[in-house]
């Protein structure tokens, strides 16, 4: 049970963090490799989330003011998790647009509650930065440190 | 921290904190100045109201970061950052002061008269109001040539809780907000001094503590004088 990397990507398809937690679970990639790796899951993201739900035919903006509430439509997650052999890598978008990537050991448990703790790691030491500039590579020492040791904590377990 | 909430009713829930104008201001001169419907504002409200009130760190520190943000518009450099954050601090210092004290029961209520009594109340009262806890020492300058300074110690200052400072920026310590706010106490006690932020975190023991913060507060040389005459007589 190894969570082996964290990657961020931004909004517009960038990478912003990327992280490795665990040497050999996964092989090392160059800069550049990170950043096409990021973009085209980007890419296929996108277009996954285009794949359903279909539109159901006679279902239009008067049935949906008829019904007295505006009714937004929940926004389609798209691609959530992809397996291999030997590593799975979950993803989570928040609804803001940024992606949070981590791959991790086939039989990692509990991979959601994890996400939650890092998605919450970024909103507090990331977010509540001064020095931080959106849509920018995260460079926080404070956020490092703290997901360094949680991520260790459970490598550990 | 603990600061007034924004304007309520008087009887509580029920009622509508909605804001108006009140008649006679708005047609007579074009005020901007807003007070609530039942003409009741923060000045009618009793001191001790807001005594025990929390607010949520979370929206304390967006805040903070914005004021942070705001501060380093058009600064010329590190130390003029935090000049400006030590005087967005100031003024607070100043009102903190007048509105501890009065909330002190009435045997304890004077200002504090040498150092070390407003130095204790700056470790507990003014940390206890702010930061919901004292701060967590307390130190003279052992420097025989620095006798007029004293230094607060916090291991973890409230205001840095979610702030990471950029390497090209390591000197700065955005706790010179706090360091304002206790200079604002020391003037208002008429112990005028400079107080100054420092993180000692990569120091010795700092491991435990990576943001480790010392306030060191450097009196003017009429106090130093002044104390020594009291302490003559």
């Amino acid at each position: 049970m190894t969570v082996f990397a964290l990657i961020i990507i931004n909004k517009a398809g960038g990478l912003i963090y990327n992280r490795t937690f665990y040497e050999g679970g996964l092989n090392n990639l160059t800069t550049n490799d990170y950043l096409v790796l990021a973009g085209t899951f980007h890419g296929v993201h996108a277009i996954t989330a285009r794949l359903n739900p279909v539109p159901i035919p006679g279902a239009n903006r008067n049935s949906a003011s008829s019904a007295g509430t505006m009714t937004r439509p929940e926004t389609p997650s798209g691609l959530e998790v992809l397996e291999s052999e030997n590593f799975r890598l979950q993803c989570f978008t928040t609804l803001t647009g940024i992606k949070f990537l981590l791959f991790t050991d086939t039989t990692q448990t509990n991979v959601d509650l994890t996400m939650r703790r890092v998605y919450e790691m970024y909103t507090d030491y990331v977010m509540k930065n001064p020095f931080y500039q959106l849509e920018m590579p995260v460079r926080c020492d404070m956020f490092e440190r703290k997901l360094l040791s949680y991520i260790r904590e459970i490598n550990n377990r | 921290m603990s600061q007034p909430r924004p304007p309520n009713g008087p009887s509580g829930a029920g009622t509508n904190p909605s804001v108006v104008l009140p008649k006679e201001t708005s047609s007579s001169h074009n005020t901007t100045l807003r007070y609530p419907s039942n003409g009741k504002t923060i000045y009618h409200r009793h001191l001790s109201r807001s005594k025990t009130a929390e607010l949520s760190q979370a929206s304390f520190a967006y805040l903070f970061s914005e004021m942070v943000t705001y501060a380093q518009r058009r600064v010329t450099g590190i130390q003029d950052l935090e000049k400006r954050l030590n005087t967005q601090g100031h003024p607070l210092g100043l009102k903190l002061l007048d509105l501890l004290l009065i909330r002190e029961p009435p045997r304890s209520q004077s200002r504090p008269l040498n150092i070390i009594t407003l130095l204790h109340f700056i470790k507990i009262n003014l940390w206890q109001h702010l930061f919901g806890r004292q701060a967590d020492r307390l130190e003279k300058s052992s420097d025989p040539n620095a006798l007029d300074e004293y230094m607060i110690i916090d291991n973890e200052p409230l205001v840095n809780a979610y702030v990471s400072v950029p390497k090209e920026m390591s000197q700065l310590n955005c706790a010179a907000f706090v360091a304002g706010i206790i200079e604002g106490v020391c003037d208002g006690a008429v112990f005028p001094a400079k107080v100054t932020a420092h993180s000692v975190g990569s120091k010795e023991e700092g491991e435990m503590w990576p943001g480790r913060t010392v306030f060191l507060v450097k009196f003017q040389d009429e106090v130093l004088e002044r104390e020594a005459l009291i302490g003559k007589g």
